[in-house]
C-alpha cells in the first residue's frame, strides 16, 4: 500500500515527499527494520531520512533516524564490495543515482514560459510537474530503501561495522567517503571488465552446481537486460500517448475558448475526457514502471552482482590451481616449500569458502527472485484491473451522459446544464 | 458541476467528474462502485445494444444516417431516411488502365429515389466529378458544398516529423467517399440534385472528363482563386452586417484550431501504433526471459505474461484504429469543410463585388448619357438610355444575388453548425464505446493472468 502527501513551495523549489512502502520479503524480522520515511529534495540533492528500530544491542539506541544522500549509500556499497571477508556473498547492488533530469527540464521549460501561458496552463502544467517529480520520487526511494533492507535481512550484513554507521552515525560521512572513493574506483572497474572474461573463457570448474549457475546466469543477464531495455520502451510509448492526450485535451479547449456557440460546452466537455484519459494513461504507465520495468531494473543488477560472486570464486579456483603449479614447482626446485605450502593451504580454504558461502548466497538468491517477481507481478496485475475498471467506468458515465444528449434539443442553455 | 435535481444520473457522477486537484492518489484511495446503474446499462456480457460491434470496420458508414432523434427539425428532415454505405473496393481491369472500383449502396424509403435499395459501382474520379459538378452549381449562391475526398492526405506531424503524403489504403478511402456521400445528401438541397441522384441510382455514370481539374487540389485551386478575387478587391467591402464579420473570424480561428488539433490527434495515432510495436517486442522479450527462467512457476508466469502482452498488442492496433478511423478522419473532413465555408464566405464577397462593379458601370452610363444630353446624337442617346436600363437591371440583380447569398449563407452556417454538434458528438459517443470494449478485453487478460501470478510457487 502506498500513499503520499505533497508540498511545495514553487520558489525555492523544494519539494516534500511522503512515501510508506511495505517490503513483504525483506522487514519481516523486528529485531532490525529500516525503511524511509521520508525524503527531500532541494535543487539536485535528495536526502533521504533513514529510520531504524532495532531491538539489538549493538545499537546505541532502539529507535533512531538519520539524513543521508545518494553518495553515502554508495560509500557504503563500495565498502562492503571492498571487504574481503565478503567475497562469498552477493553484494546488493547500488542503487543508481537519482534521476531527476526529465522533471527539470520541465521545471525550467515551465519557467520560461510563464508569461506565455493562461493561468491554467500554467496551473495545469504545474500539476504535471509535480506528479513527475513524485513519481522519479518514489522510484528513487524504493530503490534506496530496498538496497538497505537487503543488508538489514542478511545473517552476515547486519552484523557488519560500516552498515551500523551509516545507520547510526548522526553527522555526515563524508569524511570517510573521500578516501573511499578514490581506494574504490581503480578496483571496481577492473572487476567489471575483466568479469565476464573469466567466467566465460572458464578454468575448468568441477563443481555440477556452479557449472549450472554459470550457464543459467550468463544466458538470463543477457535475456533480462533485453528485456529491461524493452519494458523502457514500452512504457515510454505509454507516457507519450499520455502526453497526446494531453495536447488534445488543450487544443480541444483552445477551440472552446474562440467559440461563443452551443458547440463551446460541448468541446469542454470533450476535454475534460481527454484529460480524465491522460491522467489514467499517467498512472498506467507509472505503475507499470515501478511494478514491471523497475522490478526487471533492479534484477538485471542483482544478476550482475551475483556474476560478480561467479568471478571472485573463479578467480579463488584459478589461485587455487596456480598455488598447487607452484607448490609442485616449488618441491622440484626444492627450494621455498614451506612458503608454497603455505600459500597453497590458504588459496584452498578461501576457495573453499567461497564455494560453501556461493552456494548458500546463490540458493537464497533464486528464492528471493522468485519471491520478488512474484510479489511485482501479482501487484501489476492487480493494478492493471484496477486501471481498467476505472477507466471503463469513466467512459462509461460519459458515455452515458452524451448519449442521453441525443433526445434533447441543442443549443439550448437550459439542457447544457445536465451536464 | 451539478446534476440537476431532475435527472435521476448516478450518484457516482460528481465524484467521478470532480477534479481532484489536491489528491493525487485519488485513484489509489477512491472507492469505485462498479454496479452503478449505467455501468449496467452499458455493459452485459453479450454484446448489448448500446455499444456497436467491437472492432472498428472502415467500410461501416460511421455516421448512421438512420431517423433523426432531434425534436426541432427543419421540415424537409422529417421523412430523412437514408442509409448509405462505400464498399468492397475491387481493382478493374490492368496495368496503365486499373483503377479500383467501390460498391456504393443505398437504402432509403425516400421517395425522390426509384428503388428502396440500389447498388452501383462507382470509381474515384467519379465522386471527383460528382463534386465538381455540384460545386460549380451551388457554391457561388452560397451553399457549403462538402468538399471532395483527398486521395491521399499531407499529414502534418507535431514538429517530429515531416509533412508526408501518404495515399489512402482501399478500406481507407471507402470510409471516406462515404462519409463525402453522407454529407451530401444530408444537404437538402443537394439531395433533391439530378447529379447526386444519377450518382447513386444509374447503373452507368459518363465518366468524368478530366479527373485533373476535377481532384481536390484543382477545387481548392478554384477556392483560392474567389479569395485572391476579394483580396484584389480596391474597395474592401463595407461589412454593415456584424454578423459575417464575426462568422468569418470564427471560422478563421477555428481553421488553426481543428488543423492544430488533427495534429495532436494524429500523434496520438502514432504513438498508439508505436505501443503495439513495442509491447509485442516486449512480449517476445518476456517469453524468452521465461525460458531461460530456471524455476518452473516463474518460468511458465513469464510465458503466460508474454501471451498477455501479445494480446494487449492486438487490443492497441485496435485502438489505433479507432484513434485514425473515428477521430483522426472526423478532424480532417472539418478541417476540409471550414475550407469549404471559408470560400463560400469568400464567394459572397466575390458577388458583393460584382455588385459594386455594376453599380460603377450604372454611374458611367448614367455620366456618359447625361453628356450625351447635350450632344444631339438622338441614336447614341437611346443606345445609351438602354444601356443604363440594362446596368440598372444588373445593380438589381447583382443586389438580390447579394441578398440572397447572404441569406443562404446565414442558413447554412446555421445547419453546418448545428450538423458539427452532432456530428462530434457520435464520433466522440463511438470512441468511448471502443475505449470501453478495449478495457473490458484488458480486465478479461489481466484477471486470467492474476492466478497465474499468484501460482508463482
Amino acid at each position: 500500500v502506498q500513499f503520499g502527501a505533497f508540498q511545495h513551495s514553487c520558489s525555492n523549489k523544494i519539494y516534500l515527499l511522503l512515501v510508506r512502502s511495505v517490503s513483504v520479503d525483506l522487514n519481516n524480522d523486528a529485531s532490525l527494520v529500516i525503511d524511509i520515511p521520508d525524503a527531500l529534495c532541494e535543487r539536485d540533492k535528495v536526502k533521504f531520512t533513514v529510520h531504524t528500530k532495532t531491538t539489538l544491542s549493538s545499537f546505541q539506541k532502539p529507535e533512531f533516524s538519520v539524513p543521508r544522500q545518494h553518495e553515502e549509500f554508495i560509500w557504503l556499497h563500495d565498502t562492503i564490495v571492498e571487504t574481503e571477508e565478503y567475497a562469498g556473498l552477493i553484494i546488493p547492488p547500488a542503487p543508481p543515482k537519482p534521476d531527476f533530469e526529465g522533471p527539470r527540464e520541465k521545471m525550467h521549460k515551465l519557467g520560461e514560459g510563464e508569461s506565455s501561458m493562461t493561468k491554467e496552463e500554467y496551473a495545469k502544467m504545474k500539476q504535471e510537474l509535480e506528479a513527475e517529480y513524485l513519481a522519479v520520487f518514489k522510484k528513487t526511494v524504493q530503490v534506496h530503501e530496498v538496497f538497505l533492507q537487503r543488508f538489514s535481512s542478511h545473517p552476515i550484513f547486519r552484523k557488519d561495522r560500516n552498515f551500523q554507521i551509516f545507520l547510526e552515525y548522526d553527522q555526515d560521512l563524508s569524511v570517510r567517503r573521500k578516501n573511499a572513493k578514490e581506494m574504490f574506483g581503480g578496483f571496481f572497474k577492473n572487476m567489471v571488465k575483466s568479469a565476464d572474461e573469466v567466467l566465460i573463457s572458464g578454468v575448468k570448474e568441477v563443481d555440477e552446481f556452479f557449472e549450472q549457475e554459470k550457464t543459467f546466469l550468463l544466458d538470463y543477464s543477457s535475456k533480462i537486460k533485453d528485456a529491461t531495455a524493452k519494458a523502457e520502451k514500452m512504457t515510454r510509448s505509454h507516457k507519450n500517448v499520455a502526453d497526446d492526450y494531453n495536447h488534445i485535451s488543450g487544443a480541444l479547449n483552445s477551440t472552446a475558448a474562440d467559440n461563443n456557440t452551443a458547440f463551446k460546452k460541448h468541446l469542454e466537455k470533450y476535454a475534460e475526457v481527454f484529460e480524465k484519459l491522460r491522467k489514467l494513461e499517467d498512472r498506467v504507465a507509472s505503475d507499470q514502471e515501478l511494478k514491471l520495468t523497475e522490478l526487471l531494473r533492479y534484477y538485471t543488477r542483482d544478476i550482475q552482482a551475483a556474476k560478480d560472486l561467479l568471478y571472485r570464486r573463479a578467480r579463488a579456483l584459478a589461485d587455487n590451481e596456480n598455488s598447487n603449479k607452484a607448490l609442485d614447482k616449488a618441491r622440484l626446485k626444492g627450494k621455498d616449500i614451506a612458503q608454497a605450502e603455505e600459500n597453497q593451504k590458504q588459496c584452498l580454504q578461501k576457495f573453499d569458502k567461497l564455494s560453501e558461502s556461493g552456494k548458500k548466497e546463490l540458493t537464497s538468491f533464486k528464492a528471493r527472485r522468485v519471491v520478488a517477481f512474484r510479489k511485482n507481478l501479482i501487484e501489476m496485475t492487480e493494478l492493471e484491473i484496477k486501471h481498467a475498471k476505472v477507466r471503463r467506468l469513466k467512459c462509461c458515465v460519459y458515455h452515458y451522459m452524451f448519449t442521453r444528449q441525443c433526445s434533447g434539443s441543442h443549443g439550448k442553455p437550459g439542457n447544457l446544464r445536465e451536464f | 458541476e451539478d446534476i440537476s435535481s431532475s435527472s435521476n444520473g448516478p450518484k457516482a457522477e460528481p465524484m467521478l467528474l470532480d477534479h481532484d486537484p489536491d489528491d493525487l492518489f485519488a485513484e489509489a484511495t477512491e472507492e469505485v462502485s462498479l454496479d452503478s446503474p449505467e455501468r449496467q446499462m452499458i455493459l452485459s456480457d453479450g454484446p448489448s445494444p448500446a455499444i456497436t460491434p467491437v472492432t472498428i470496420n472502415p467500410r461501416a458508414d460511421v455516421f448512421d444516417r438512420s431517423p433523426d432523434q432531434d425534436e426541432d427539425e427543419e421540415e424537409n428532415r422529417d421523412t430523412f431516411d437514408i442509409q448509405i454505405s462505400v464498399s468492397d473496393p475491387e481493382k478493374v481491369g490492368d496495368g496503365m488502365n486499373a483503377y479500383m472500383a467501390y460498391k456504393v449502396t443505398t437504402k432509403t424509403s425516400l421517395s425522390i429515389f426509384s428503388r428502396d435499395e440500389v447498388c452501383v459501382k462507382r470509381r474515384f474520379s467519379d465522386f471527383l466529378g460528382l463534386h465538381s459538378k455540384l460545386a460549380s452549381k451551388y457554391m457561388h449562391i452560397g451553399y457549403i458544398v462538402p468538399p471532395a475526398p483527398e486521395k491521399s492526405i499531407v499529414g502534418q506531424r507535431l514538429g517530429r516529423r515531416s509533412s508526408a503524403v501518404t495515399e489512402l489504403d482501399p478500406d481507407a478511402k471507402a470510409c471516406l467517399c462515404c462519409r463525402y456521400l453522407l454529407r451530401t445528401v444530408k444537404q437538402p438541397a443537394l439531395l433533391k440534385d439530378p447529379d447526386v441522384l444519377q450518382f447513386l441510382e444509374s447503373s452507368e455514370l459518363p465518366r468524368a472528363v478530366s479527373t485533373q481539374a476535377l481532384s481536390g487540389a484543382g477545387i481548392l485551386r478554384m477556392v483560392n482563386k474567389a479569395a485572391d478575387a476579394v483580396n484584389k478587391m480596391t474597395i474592401k467591402m463595407n461589412e454593415s452586417d456584424a454578423w459575417f464579420e464575426e462568422k468569418q473570424q470564427q471560422f478563421e480561428n477555428l481553421d488553426v484550431q481543428l488543423r492544430k488539433l488533427h495534429a495532436s490527434v494524429e500523434s496520438l495515432v502514432f504513438h498508439r501504433k508505436e505501443l503495439s510495436v513495442n509491447t509485442a517486442s516486449f512480449a517476445k522479450s518476456a517469453a524468452m526471459l521465461g525460458n531461460s527462467e530456471d524455476h518452473t512457476a516463474l518460468s511458465r508466469a513469464l510465458s503466460q505474461l508474454a501471451e498477455v502482452e501479445e494480446k494487449i498488442d492486438q487490443l492497441h492496433q485496435d485502438q489505433a484504429c479507432a484513434d485514425f478511423y473515428l477521430i483522426s478522419e472526423l478532424l480532417g473532413d472539418y478541417v476540409r469543410l471550414i475550407t469549404a465555408v471559408k470560400g463560400v464566405f469568400d464567394q459572397r464577397m466575390k458577388t458583393w463585388a460584382k455588385c459594386q462593379d455594376a453599380q460603377v458601370m450604372l454611374q458611367r452610363k448614367r455620366e456618359a448619357e447625361a453628356k450625351l444630353q447635350h450632344a444631339n446624337k438622338p441614336d447614341k442617346l437611346q443606345q445609351a438610355k438602354d444601356e443604363i436600363r440594362e446596368w440598372e437591371g444588373k445593380v438589381q440583380q447583382g443586389e438580390r444575388d447579394f441578398e440572397q447569398i447572404s441569406k443562404n449563407i446565414r442558413r447554412e452556417v446555421g445547419r453546418f453548425e448545428k450538423d458539427r454538434v452532432k456530428d462530434f458528438r457520435v464520433v466522440i459517443i463511438k470512441y468511448l464505446e471502443s475505449l470501453v470494449h478495449t478495457q473490458q478485453q484488458l480486465i478479461k487478460y489481466w484477471e486470467a493472468f492474476l492466478p497465474e501470478a499468484k501460482a508463482i510457487a
